[in-house]
């Protein structure tokens, strides 16, 4: 109940925030809407929304996880950039297997989400039961799992798990 | 002063996509290519749309390029993430130079 109550504001900002200048047939319209969507799809939202009510996750989020994750990302950008556009092509693929600590779904979502845009990776599947992550590496330095868990997962898993666990 | 930013903004993303563009041709596999359209593209349409909100301001078009900046974010890696799994799945070979493919030992050792 309290998922669904949570996907309704989120729906509903959602919908505010596109209309932008406010109107009563707007609101109506919206409340309609967030109202069926979260009585459709609210049980599947969200799994525990007691974790919604911590402020300090809110701060990792902001001001730890945001700024890694925009500079990683441009970084990729260069570095993608710089592979493409070298005459000899500098790759080196394969597909690594990696090791993850983190148990909840948003915070393995947002961990692969965070592998792909991230430089040279892209996760490709996760095996839950074992706690494993294949990914896609465009230049692999190391084969060994624990390795390649240290290059490639440590950096985000580190703040994740202080917002998500 | 706020046009020639947005504009910056703009013609830096326009770069990436037109590398990202580059990157599918030229890259030998699926995956390889995932990678650069993925990236590339991830923030190149970002910098495109936050250069329209610069420009434009807090209108209705401005917030809307702002929300589609946060679902580019939120949808694309998982786009690429389906993809790449659907071709491991329905057997696509990885580039012939590649040095490791650990998932499909793991899946040769289940079946």
């Amino acid at each position: 109940m309290r998922s669904k109550i949570v996907l309704f504001l989120v729906a509903f900002i959602c919908w505010c925030l596109l209309n932008w200048i406010p109107d009563w047939q707007h609101l109506l319209v919206g409340i309609f809407v967030a109202g069926f969507v979260a009585y459709l799809t609210g049980d599947l939202f969200i799994r525990s929304p007691d974790r919604l009510s911590h402020p300090h996750r809110y701060w990792y989020f902001v001001f730890h996880y945001l700024p890694l994750f925009i500079w990683e990302c441009i970084k990729a950008n260069i570095d993608v950039a710089f592979r493409v556009l070298h005459p000899r092509l500098p790759i080196r693929p394969g597909i690594v297997k990696v090791k993850i600590k983190l148990k909840t779904d948003t915070g393995i979502t947002f961990l692969a989400n965070s592998i792909t845009l991230t430089p040279g990776t892209l996760s490709v599947d996760v095996d839950r039961e074992k706690g494993f992550l294949y990914v896609h590496w465009i230049d692999v330095k190391s084969k060994d799992v624990e390795e390649a868990t240290k290059i490639v997962v440590a950096r985000f898993e580190r703040v994740l798990e202080k917002i998500f666990e | 002063m706020r046009d020639i930013i947005g504009l910056a903004f703009m013609t830096i993303g326009f770069t990436f996509d037109v590398i990202g563009c580059l990157g599918l041709v030229r890259l030998p596999d699926v995956y390889n290519r995932l990678q650069a359209a993925t990236k590339c593209v991830t923030l190149g349409t970002c910098s495109i749309l936050f250069g329209a909100f610069l420009i434009v301001g807090f209108t209705a078009a401005g917030m809307k390029s702002l929300m589609c900046m946060v679902f580019v974010v939120l949808t694309s890696p998982v786009a690429a993430h389906a993809i790449a799994r659907g071709a491991h799945k329905a057997g696509v070979k990885l580039w012939k130079d590649s040095v490791i493919d650990a998932y499909a030992e793991d899946k040769e050792g289940k079946t």
